[in-house]
C-alpha cells in the first residue's frame, strides 16, 4: 500500500514533467511536421539559466523561473526564423533529424563551455520544501507543486486551444495547413507563435523537472528519447492524448523502477513497443507525422 | 537497366560522362589500394584502422536500409551488437575459428533484424523511428541483464580467435586483424553492390520512391522492406562479429542508441544512397573524431554539430556528391 502510494505520487509527478516538456514537441510536430530533436536542449538551457539565476545571482525561485522561460523563448526565436523555417513540413525526415541533432550538439558543447560538465542544481525555496498532508498520507510539497503546475498547464492549454481565436486557427492549421492559409490565416505568424509556445513549455518543464531529470550537459541527448516516446504514444498534436500518454508512461516507468529496479528502462520501452505495435499513430489517433 | 541502377533518368545517364562510369568500376580496386597503402603508411595506427574497416561495414548496412530502402532508423546498433555478442559468446564457449565467428555474428544480426523488422516495419515516420530506438534499448537491457553470458556492464572479454585459415595468427601488432578486416569489408562491399543492382535492390528503391505504385504493380512493399532490413542486419551482424574478433572485447556501447546515431552521422557525412559514401563517411568521421576527441570531446561535439547543420543546409548529398558536382560540372 505504501509502495502503491509512492508509485502513484512519483509516477504522476514524473508524468506531469514529461507532459509539460513533450506538449510543445507534440504541437510543433503536429503543426509544422518537424521532428525537433533539439527540444530537450531548449529545456536544458532553461534549467541552466534558472540555476544560474538562483545560484549565481541569488534571485528568488519564481523570478528565476520566469527569467529562464523568457530567455529561452527569446533565444530560440531567431533559430526558428533562420533554421526551422527551412525544414517545415519537409518530406525529408532525415534532414530534420540531422539538422536538429546538429543543433543539439552545438548547444551541448556551448553549455559545457559556459557552465562546465558538473551537475547543476536549482535550489528550491523554503515554501517548496517539507511535506503537505493529503488525507492520512503526506507528500513532498515540491511534488504537489509540480502536479499542480502540470494540471494547470493541461487546463490552460485546453482553454487556449478550444476557447480562443488563436486555438481555432491553430487547430485549423494542424488539420489542413493549405486550406487554412487559403482562408486567410497567417500561418507564418501562427508557426512563430506556436514555436514560441512550445519552447516556453519546454523551458517550464526543464526548470520544474530539474529534480527528476538532473541538469548536466548530456541532458539534451539523454532525455529526448523519452519526450519523443511520449509524443509517439500520445499522437502528435493531441493535447489530451498526450497528457494520458505522459501519465501512463510516467507511472509504468516509476512502477518498474520501484518494483524491479534492476531492469532499468526495460518496462518503459516494452510498453512503448506494445502500444505502438497496436496503435501505430498513437494511442489517441493524432496526425501521422 | 543500367540507367536505373545508377539512380538516374535515362537521359541523364546518357549524358553522364565516361569518367563517371570508369570511376564506378574502379571503386573496389581503389578501396583495396587505399587500404593497403594505409597499411604501409601508418603501421602504428593499425588498431584504429581495423576499427574503421569494421565500422565501415556497419555503416554500409545502414546505407542499405536507409539509402536504398528509405527506412529512417536509429536502431542499427541492435543488429551490430547482437552480432558482436553472439560471436563473442560463441568464441568464449564453443568455437574460435574467425570465419565461423563471422557467420555466427551475421546469423544473429540477420535473425534479430528479421524478427524486429517484421514487428515494426508496418509503421512510418516518427513512430518507426521510436520503435527502432525502443528495440535497441530493449536489446541493451537484455544484454545488460544476462550477466552470466555477456558480462553485463563489465563487457565480454576473453575472445581469442584461432589463426585465420589455420595459417595466420592474430599477432599483437594487429597486422592480421587489419588485413582480415579490410578483406571482409571489400567482400561485403562487393556483395552489397550486387544486392543493390539486383532486381530485388531495384524493387527496394521503388518502395522508397513510391510504395503505393509498387503495391499497385503487385509487389508487397512491406515484404521488400523486411527482407532488406534482414539482409542489412546480416551485414551489421558480421561487422559486429568482426569488431569482436579483431578487438577481443565487446562492450554495452556496441548496442546503444548513440552508436546507432553515430552510424547515421557517418553515413550522412559520406552521402546516403551510394555505397562508397558509407565508406568515405566512416573514414572521414573516425579519423577526425580520433584526432579531435583526443583534445576535448565537447569541442568535437561543436564541430560535428555545426557540420551536420551545414550539410543539411548546403550539401544535402554528403561528401560523395561533391565528386558528382565536380564531374557533372555543377549542374545541380
Amino acid at each position: 500500500m505504501e509502495t502503491l502510494f509512492g508509485i502513484v505520487v512519483d509516477g504522476v509527478t514524473y508524468g506531469m514533467i514529461l507532459f509539460i516538456i513533450s506538449v510543445g514537441l507534440s504541437v510543433t510536430l503536429g503543426l509544422m511536421r518537424v521532428v525537433n530533436l533539439a527540444h530537450g536542449a531548449f529545456a536544458m538551457v532553461a534549467g541552466y539559466v534558472a540555476s544560474y539565476a538562483a545560484q549565481g545571482l541569488g534571485l528568488p525561485y519564481a523570478v528565476g523561473l520566469v527569467a529562464a522561460i523568457l530567455f529561452t523563448v527569446l533565444a530560440t526565436l531567431p533559430l526558428e526564423k533562420l533554421l526551422y523555417r527551412r525544414i517545415y513540413g519537409s518530406a525529408n525526415e532525415l534532414a530534420q533529424v540531422l539538422l536538429t541533432i546538429g543543433l543539439t550538439f552545438v548547444i551541448v558543447a556551448g553549455i559545457n563551455y559556459l557552465f562546465g560538465p558538473t551537475l547543476k542544481r536549482i535550489p528550491l525555496p523554503d515554501a517548496l520544501l517539507g511535506t503537505v498532508a493529503i488525507g492520512p498520507k503526506s507528500i513532498p510539497v515540491h511534488r504537489a507543486f509540480v502536479i499542480a503546475m502540470g494540471a494547470a498547464t493541461v487546463l490552460g492549454l485546453w482553454w487556449l486551444l478550444e476557447r480562443t481565436d488563436f486555438g481555432i486557427k491553430l487547430r485549423a492549421a494542424v488539420d489542413d495547413p493549405n486550406m487554412a492559409a487559403a482562408l486567410g490565416i497567417r500561418t507564418e505568424r501562427l508557426y512563430t507563435a506556436t514555436f514560441a509556445l512550445g519552447t516556453g513549455l519546454a523551458a517550464l518543464g526543464g526548470v520544474l523537472g530539474a529534480e527528476l531529470l538532473p541538469l548536466e550537459p548530456y541532458y539534451a541527448i539523454r532525455y529526448i528519447v523519452l519526450f519523443l516516446a511520449v509524443v509517439a504514444v500520445g499522437g502528435a498534436g493531441n493535447i489530451l492524448g498526450l497528457a494520458a500518454a505522459a501519465l501512463a508512461l510516467g507511472i509504468v516507468d516509476t512502477a518498474g523502477k520501484y518494483l524491479i529496479p534492476s531492469f532499468g528502462e526495460f518496462f518503459f520501452y516494452a510498453a512503448l513497443i506494445l502500444i505502438l505495435f497496436r496503435w501505430p499513430h498513437g494511442f489517441f489517433q493524432g496526425r501521422a507525422a | 537497366m543500367g540507367a536505373v541502377a545508377t539512380g538516374q533518368t535515362p537521359q541523364a545517364a546518357a549524358r553522364a560522362p565516361r569518367l563517371r562510369r570508369a570511376l564506378g568500376g574502379a571503386v573496389v580496386p581503389l578501396l583495396a589500394a587505399a587500404g593497403l597503402a594505409a597499411f604501409w603508411l601508418f603501421p602504428n595506427d593499425l588498431g584504429l584502422m581495423t576499427r574503421i574497416a569494421a565500422t565501415a561495414l556497419y555503416v554500409l548496412s545502414l546505407d542499405l536500409v536507409l539509402g536504398f530502402g528509405g527506412i529512417a532508423t536509429l536502431g542499427q546498433a541492435a543488429m551490430f551488437g547482437s552480432g558482436a555478442y553472439a560471436a563473442g559468446i560463441a568464441a568464449v564457449h564453443l568455437v574460435n575459428d574467425p570465419l565461423v565467428l563471422l557467420a555466427v555474428g551475421g546469423l544473429a544480426g540477420g535473425l534479430v533484424a528479421l524478427v524486429t523488422g517484421a514487428l515494426i516495419l508496418h509503421a512510418r515516420g516518427l513512430t518507426l523511428l521510436m520503435l527502432t530506438i525502443a528495440v535497441v534499448q530493449i536489446v541493451q537491457e537484455v544484454v545488460n541483464k544476462a550477466r552470466d553470458l555477456t558480462g553485463g556492464s563489465d563487457g565480454l572479454s576473453g575472445i581469442e580467435p584461432s589463426p585465420l585459415f589455420g595459417l595466420f595468427r592474430f599477432d599483437m601488432f594487429g597486422r592480421t586483424s587489419y588485413l582480415f578486416a579490410l578483406a571482409v569489408l571489400l567482400v561485403g562491399f562487393l556483395v552489397a553492390r550486387r544486392i543493390v543492382r539486383s532486381p530485388f535492390g531495384l524493387a527496394c528503391r521503388g518502395v522508397k520512391e513510391d510504395p503505393l505504385r509498387v503495391a499497385a504493380l503487385g509487389g508487397s512493399p512491406r515484404r521488400y522492406l523486411v527482407t532488406l532490413y534482414a539482409v542489412a542486419g546480416v551485414f551489421a551482424g558480421v561487422a559486429g562479429a568482426l569488431t569482436a574478433v579483431t578487438s577481443g572485447i565487446v562492450g554495452l556501447d556496441s548496442v546503444s542508441f548513440s552508436w546507432s546515431a553515430e552510424a547515421l552521422v557517418m553515413l550522412v557525412l559520406g552521402g546516403a544512397g551510394r555505397l562508397v559514401g558509407a565508406v568515405i563517411g566512416t573514414v572521414a568521421f573516425m579519423t577526425i573524431h580520433h584526432v579531435m576527441a583526443a583534445i576535448d570531446p565537447f569541442h568535437w561535439m561543436l564541430f560535428i554539430g555545426l557540420f551536420l547543420m551545414g550539410t543539411v543546409l548546403f550539401l544535402p548529398g554528403g561528401i560523395a556528391s561533391l565528386a558528382d558536382r565536380f564531374i557533372k560540372g555543377n549542374r545541380t
